[in-house]
């Protein structure tokens, strides 16, 4: 019995002794630093984006005001410009929906297409809607935006017409800043909570649980690649997963000539997060690929870093193949976008495969087999 | 040699060791079923999903929507049952029953512990683990000091062969010779005080693969001999305890450390009951008191015949991949219920195309739109359930009017850090091939080896 409380006292104190984690000084010479690596990832790419992302948003909001109080040609044309800026700078933070984007949806109340523009006109003459609905996705963000600055007429002066001789002008003109204005409050929400403390509570949950930083962001990213971008700005459009070919589905569809440089930004954005590289010069730290070439050094392996990137380049060859109005390009010849979908495709096989076994990161939590 | 059999099937032995085996299997059971609950995976796992995956020949057993509470509830009572010995041989068989019906209702949560639980519950109808420290035996006045020792052997066996067996599966050439795929899990765990730097070395590696093969194959017989005993049982807390931090494996280490007491003589088990008793102030004389009284033959002989053909079969069934061509790792024909456990790394990607045969029009399908996260891992990687979940998509269009469907899927897998390859002929409609036991044509060669028993 003595034998037997000792075993049990020993086995009692190895489980304290194990879950007691924290303040354990890093001390890892030879192995690699994923707090390093989570630094990089917030200091150097995330949240500069972020601040990026909220200056051109700003930038929108003048354009905006500037339109709302005269609504011409020039004032139409600035404002198009700014939000095509903006929406150029959102494509390089999308993929990071981890933290306070994740609980605002920041993805679907920015980007979420093809507008609804039945639903948005009923909102416009209505005057009353809620824009946090679930149901309320589609007629906001960037694509309505769209909608509102190219999409509403066959020719700017039609367009402008809305905005001016129109009897529902005021009605457009709010509704219009309205989504500005709300566009305006998110991304300062979450910039904001990565400024104040939520960088911290990031690089500091340096665990490997599934719900640990490394693991989640991993998941957000390759998830991002392959529903955003790979499905949702070339597959979807192209028809990949219906019975014919959806070109109304192609991001900034009124502006289509701008849908393949999205697409492009994205693509580059998903690789300089791989490659570690910093948001706006060409430093590079700690990341997906230095992990990776890590892992390697133990595993001897294939270069799986080398196979990525290369696949990466092989993708943004074929979708600068493209019309750069992806609309045109599925009408002339789609089975050019369905090249482009099966490069995209042969990236999400190597990461959400190797990448994440090699790895290890968590799908979810759950039991898994044990001995 | 007969003789000695039959003499051996006489032989008595004292009840302690099968009560306390009882008790504790039953608390343990109750904490299970809680915790499962409490982590809300009833929801989760058996309702949130739109359709589950089936074990070949029980595709009617599926969840009740939410009746399922409702066996997990009777689930949880019968193993309470089960540790106090109430009507337990009715209660063991109700475990028994709402136990295997839960794990059978969607084979994406099929964990051999589970398997193992099932098994045990199994052995355990046919056991008199209720003559002894339990309310019938209290009630009815039929305790019994005295059990066949076979009872208590049977047990014994049963540990042995899955320790043993899961010790052999380990001698393949990727656990020995590539430390695979602790050499993936292992570097992962780098926040463990102590440990985490250490898991980073590849000769750590090495030892751990050897080490935990060799602890398989040899721990029953150290439990067995009596002087390896106390070592041994050092050796089953220090592994499992060790798996317990390093992999998310629940319950199953301390119900492995628990059991293995049963190989213990019955001076710890009345000392266990002694103890017991104190703290609940019952009076174990009771029972002690008794007058051992035998069995009836009849029912022996019975029990006898089960239990043989149990462990018989228990014998043979993880040999019967042996009866497939091609790499037991790669196409996992006769992997489950064989005590193969953590042996694999197996990852994948399956891209199903939905084909008009007529009008040649094809369209890929989103998974997520039809399965769990959890679901769409695990089919990603094993044949049955990519053909289980071609037929029930198929099932799906043709509900929504689709015509002429066929079903074909492109998939990659990668298994013990080898780069992903392809694994089903995308040529193949799936439409067209039926489950059952013979070998899948249609899976892909492996382009490796891997040397195995």
């Amino acid at each position: 019995m003595q034998r037997f409380l000792i075993l049990f006292g020993a086995l009692a104190f190895m489980l304290v002794a194990c879950s007691d984690d924290d303040n354990t000084p890093q001390e890892d010479i030879d192995s690699f630093n994923r707090t390093a690596m989570l630094e990089n990832w917030a200091d150097n790419i995330i949240i500069p984006g972020y601040d990026v992302l909220n200056n051109a948003i700003n930038d929108l909001n003048n354009a905006t005001d500037q339109f709302v109080a005269m609504p011409d040609a020039t004032n139409l044309a600035n404002l198009r410009a700014a939000w095509r800026e903006s929406y150029r700078t959102f494509q390089k933070v999308s993929m990071f929906e981890i933290g306070k984007a994740e609980a605002v949806f920041f993805r679907a109340r920015f980007n979420t297409y093809p507008t609804d523009t039945a639903t948005l006109e009923a909102a416009v003459l209505d005057g009353n809607y809620n824009l946090e609905l679930p149901s309320n996705r589609d007629i906001q963000g960037f694509p309505a935006l769209d909608y509102l600055l190219n999409g509403l007429g066959e020719n700017d002066a039609d367009i402008l017409e809305h905005y001016t001789f129109n009897p529902n002008a005021t009605k457009y003109l709010s509704y219009l800043r309205e989504l500005v204005v709300e566009l305006q409050t998110l991304s300062e929400e979450v910039h904001n909570d990565w400024t104040n403390g939520y960088r911290d509570t990031f690089v500091s949950n340096d665990g490997s649980s599934a719900s640990a930083s490394v693991d989640k962001l991993t998941n957000d990213y390759v998830f991002y690649y392959e529903k955003a971008l790979r499905a949702g700005k070339i597959g979807i459009p192209a028809g990949v997963f219906s019975n014919q070919p959806l070109p109304q589905n192609v991001e900034s569809y009124y502006n289509p000539e701008f849908s393949r440089e999205l697409a492009l930004i994205a693509l580059q954005s998903t690789q300089d997060f791989f490659n570690g590289k910093s948001f706006g010069n060409n430093q590079t730290g700690p990341s997906f690929k230095s992990y990776l070439n890590y892992l390697n050094t133990i595993k001897n392996g294939e270069d799986l870093s080398q196979l990525i990137n290369d696949q990466f380049d092989v993708a943004q060859n074929k979708l600068e193949a493209l019309n750069a109005s992806l609309v045109q390009q599925i009408q002339q010849d789609n089975t050019k976008m369905y090249e482009a979908f099966d490069e995209l495709q042969r990236n999400v096989i190597l990461m959400k495969v190797d990448m994440l076994q090699a790895m290890d990161v968590n799908v979810d939590y759950v039991d898994t087999d044990g001995d | 040699m007969k003789t000695a059999f039959s003499n051996y099937l006489k032989k008595p032995t004292e009840a302690a060791p099968l009560a306390v085996f009882r008790i504790f299997f039953g608390l343990m059971m109750f904490g299970s079923i809680l915790r499962f609950w409490a982590n809300g995976w009833i929801e989760k796992l058996y309702l949130e999903p739109k359709f589950h995956f089936s074990f070949y020949g029980f595709e009617w057993v599926q969840p009740l929507g939410v009746a399922t509470y409702g066996i997990f509830a009777v689930c949880a009572i019968s193993a309470m049952l089960v540790a106090v010995g109430y009507k337990y041989r009715w209660a063991i068989s109700v475990f028994f029953l709402s136990f295997t019906y839960i794990e059978l209702m969607d084979k994406t949560t099929y964990l051999n512990h589970y398997y193992f639980i099932s098994c045990l519950s199994f052995l355990m109808i046919f056991l008199p683990a209720h003559r002894y420290f339990s309310l019938d035996a209290w009630q009815s006045g039929k305790a019994s000091k005295i059990v066949p020792a076979w009872t208590i052997d049977s047990i014994k066996l049963l540990l042995g062969i899955v320790y043993f067996y899961a010790g052999l599966a380990k001698l393949n050439s990727d656990w020995l010779f590539r430390a695979m795929p602790l050499k993936i899990w292992l570097p992962s765990k780098y926040d463990l005080p102590l440990l985490g730097s250490l898991l980073q070395e590849e000769w750590v590696h090495y030892v751990f693969s050897w080490s935990g093969m060799l602890y398989d194959v040899s721990i029953p017989f150290l439990l067995l001999y009596r002087k390896t005993r106390w070592f041994a049982f050092g050796m089953v807390v220090i592994f499992h305890v060790l798996t317990r931090v390093l992999f998310p494996i629940g319950m199953f280490p301390f119900i492995m450390i628990v059991s293995t007491l049963v190989f213990f003589d019955a001076n710890l088990h009345h000392k266990i009951l002694n103890g017991i008793s104190r703290i609940l102030n019952i009076d174990k004389k009771r029972w002690d008191l008794q007058l051992p009284n035998a069995m009836q033959p009849a029912v022996r002989k019975f029990q006898l015949l089960i239990v043989g053909f149990f462990l018989a079969v228990q014998l043979l069934f993880p040999w019967r991949y042996l009866l497939y061509p091609g790499e037991l790792f790669w196409t996992e024909e006769g992997y489950r219920f064989s005590w193969r456990v953590m042996l694999m790394e197996k990852a994948g990607y399956a891209q199903f195309k939905i084909r008009n045969g007529e009008t040649d029009t094809s369209f890929y399908i989103d998974n997520s739109d039809f399965l769990t996260p959890f679901q769409e891992k695990q089919m990603s990687f094993q044949p049955d359930f990519i053909l289980e979940y071609a037929h029930k998509l198929a099932d799906h269009f043709r509900k929504q009017g689709h015509e002429n469907i066929e079903v074909y899927v492109e998939s990659y897998v990668a298994l013990n850090g080898r780069r992903s390859q392809p694994f089903i002929d995308p040529s193949i409609n799936l439409l067209e091939q039926q489950e059952s036991f013979q070998h899948k044509t249609w899976i892909l060669p492996f382009n490796d080896t891997i040397s195995e028993l």
